[in-house]
């Protein structure tokens, strides 16, 4: 008998009793907000967490990037990036490829980024390697990301209503403030091995 | 003993290991300051949600249910994850999950592989396999480093080097790291910021050129054949990301029914652990993507291991089976007065505190001097139950083992239904248990013994002889009142109502 059958049969002989019904009264949200009160809310998590948090408008965008990333030689960027966001910065563009190594995203210093969504309630931005966000690597190599959030259509209040939106089939990451450790006699340290600083954008639709 | 390894070596029971470790106040204060610290702010993060108690249940029910069906829900994860471009094994026990993973980490031709924090394969000792096997296994998360640099034991689910202070990771980097990779700077100071940068750059070699990854998982979802991991530092990202070959190695009853399903967990398992509203990172894959990795976002090979180990037997038992529901988000380690005391070391197995002492003795067995005292490891105070996420009752479970040691009976061990045997050592309870049995059928000699000891009180010992003497090594005798309740009530009723 095959290691997958014989547990299969343990199972079988080892799994009876009750079938409880699932109960989903559990709260889609927890309180009511107004579209502005949604992304207000978002961004004072997304503080907390010591991402820091700009909010700028179609036109101002390109101005606040320039300065954003003003500070690397060169700034990764994914294919589907729109093109106006980049242009006032000054930065060298390296566009991601396949064939682009590990080691050789590692001389980057900056990556920006749009997102799929944002969650108010807890602070979190979820990429799902759209167009305009790239390859799940892009995001984690480099020290500096900067992610784009448009709101308020981007937000949504809660877990609950973010998976609602999401496709289980693409490489989703949900990133809630920069990379951290609490292992040594539970400091808080931003970075170990993620970007260290993230610049969240919020990005208000005209 | 059964075969299932728990990732300890041979341990000395409880008590003896406990002794030990309560002597040891440095050790002490470390864990007084890290459980109060966690469990203060996990209670305000827990009060964030109206609905906690509602979620908590949910996430009961789901798990319930789906250990109810985990035949029909594993086939149907092994379809999707199949259907993704992404291969599925099945281990019946650590041996078997060893084998298989060695053998796909030695068919890449590489010889060392990059890891993600994963209790599954502690449980295993898959690090030790894949060493005898000629390949190395770099542990990446911060906590994990430091206790693999010390050839040490983790001692708490999360914050596994949690009994170590700062001083002693700074020397631990400092003459360890150069012989693992890129050693550590040599004026290494021990500020935790220096020390994480220490090991952000000795851990990042190994990122960028490790063409094999293994971790475990946190959730499978059966639907969509969607793994999840959830982390904080990056270093899970990394694993999950960048190699070639991606080898997850879980534990069966980590499988949800939906992706829906996950909309309870992610609200639950961030606050009960960690205290904060959501970790900093989750990563989900399925499969290779329906790209099938050829757009090079993520390994282009993915193996899943569904690991047994114990738990279809821990499914055979109807009370015990509920610590299937574990999310492994530590909360009961940091309410508990037994570990914050003794440590995560007593505890002889990857699993500590209070959900070690169920689980241990569940996946390996009562034989062992160990798994035998186990179930002893905890005053029954009930704190753990409170603020499990999943509402496991492990009182209940405890008090249930403690009857499986003390008068044996009907287990299931490797899918085989057994009658295990009393352990030794427990005679002089039985004889207690069966005097109290006595004395308690008969009032009238009750009344006289009580009235006999009440008189002799002064003559109390400060400790037993003979059989007694085990129970009051760890206890001090409780003073002996000057009356009986039961003649204090007698008197009481026959004087006047005031």
């Amino acid at each position: 008998m095959s290691s997958k059958d014989r547990i299969l049969s343990r199972i079988r002989r080892a799994a009876s009793g009750p079938d409880p019904e699932v109960p989903r009264d559990y709260l889609r949200v927890h309180g009511s907000r107004t579209p502005a009160e949604r992304v207000d809310l978002l961004a004072a998590h997304l503080t907390e967490y010591r991402a820091t948090v700009h909010r700028t408008d179609e036109d101002g965008l390109p101005m606040l990037l320039a300065w954003l990333l003003s500070r690397h030689e060169s700034v990764l960027v994914p294919p589907g990036l729109p093109p106006y966001w980049l242009s006032a910065a000054d930065p060298t563009r390296i566009h991601d490829r396949a064939a682009s190594t590990p080691a050789g995203l590692d001389r980057v210093g900056g990556v920006i980024t749009g997102c799929a969504l944002a969650v108010a309630e807890t602070g979190t931005i979820v990429l799902d390697g759209g167009p305009d966000q790239g390859r799940r690597r892009i995001t984690l190599i480099p020290d500096h990301h900067v992610c784009v959030v448009r709101v308020p259509g981007q937000v949504v209040d809660s877990v609950p209503q973010a998976l609602e939106r999401l496709d289980p089939t693409r490489p989703l990451t949900w990133i809630s403030g920069p990379s951290a450790t609490s292992d040594i006699e539970l400091d808080r340290v931003e970075g170990v091995h993620g970007p260290r600083v993230l610049d969240v954008v919020l990005l208000d639709a005209q | 003993m059964t075969g299932t390894d728990l990732g300890m070596p041979a341990f000395p029971p409880f008590p003896e290991a406990a002794r030990e470790a309560v002597g040891n106040e440095v050790l002490r204060a470390n864990l007084r300051h890290a459980t109060h610290t966690i469990r203060d702010k996990r209670a305000r993060a827990v009060a964030e949600l109206d609905d906690w108690d509602r979620l908590r249940a949910a996430g009961k029910a789901v798990k319930d249910h789906t250990l109810r069906h985990l035949d029909r829900y594993l086939l149907e994860l092994e379809a999707a994850v199949t259907a993704a471009g992404g291969t599925v094994h099945w281990a019946v026990d650590a041996e078997e999950a060893n084998r298989i993973v060695t053998g796909l980490v030695l068919a890449t031709g590489e010889r060392e592989v990059v890891k993600v924090k994963s209790m599954a394969t502690q449980e295993i000792g898959l690090n030790e396999a894949l060493e005898a096997a000629g390949i190395a296994a770099y542990e990446t998360d911060l906590a994990e480093l430091i206790v693999q640099l010390g050839h040490d034991r983790p001692s708490h689910i999360l914050v596994p080097a949690i009994h170590r202070n700062r001083g002693e990771i700074r020397d631990l980097f400092r003459t360890e790291m150069g012989r693992w990779g890129r050693p550590a700077p040599e004026d290494l100071g021990d500020d935790p910021r220096e020390l994480a940068e220490a090991a952000r750059l000795h851990l990042r070699e190994k990122f960028l050129r490790a063409r094999v990854g293994v971790s475990g998982a946190n959730f499978m979802v059966a639907e969509t054949g969607t793994m999840v991991v959830l982390e904080s530092e990056g270093n899970g990202r990394m694993c999950l990301t960048l190699p070639e070959t991606l080898i997850s190695v879980v534990g069966i009853e980590k499988v949800v029914p939906t992706f829906r399903d996950l909309e309870i967990f992610l609200q639950t398992l961030p606050r009960s652990s960690t205290a904060e509203r959501m970790n900093p990172y989750t990563t989900m894959w399925t499969g290779l993507g329906p790209s099938k990795g050829a757009d090079g976002d993520g390994p282009t090979a993915f193996h899943l291991v569904l690991l047994d180990n114990g738990r279809t037997d821990t499914l055979a038992d109807p009370t015990g089976r509920q610590a299937l529901r574990c999310i492994r988000c530590s909360a009961c380690l940091n309410v508990c007065p037994v570990y914050e005391r003794a440590g995560g070391h007593a505890y002889g197995s990857v699993y500590p505190g209070p959900i070690g002492a169920v689980l241990s003795p569940q996946l390996r067995g009562t034989a062992a001097p160990i798994d035998a005292t186990l179930p002893y490891a905890s005053t029954l105070c009930g704190a753990c139950y409170e603020v499990c996420p999943v509402a496991i009752d492990i009182p209940e479970i405890l008090v249930h083992l403690r009857e499986r040691v003390v008068q044996g009976g009907p287990v299931t061990r490797e899918g085989v239904r057994v009658r295990i045997r009393p352990a030794h050592g427990h005679t002089a309870e039985r004889a207690a248990m069966r005097a109290a049995r006595l004395l308690l059928d008969r009032p009238g000699a009750l009344r006289a013994g009580e009235r006999l000891l009440s008189r002799a009180r002064r003559l109390r010992p400060r400790r037993l002889p003979g059989p007694g003497r085990a129970w009051t090594d760890t206890r001090a005798l409780p003073d002996v009142p000057a009356e009986s309740f039961r003649d204090w009530w007698a008197r009481e009723r026959k004087s006047p109502q005031k």
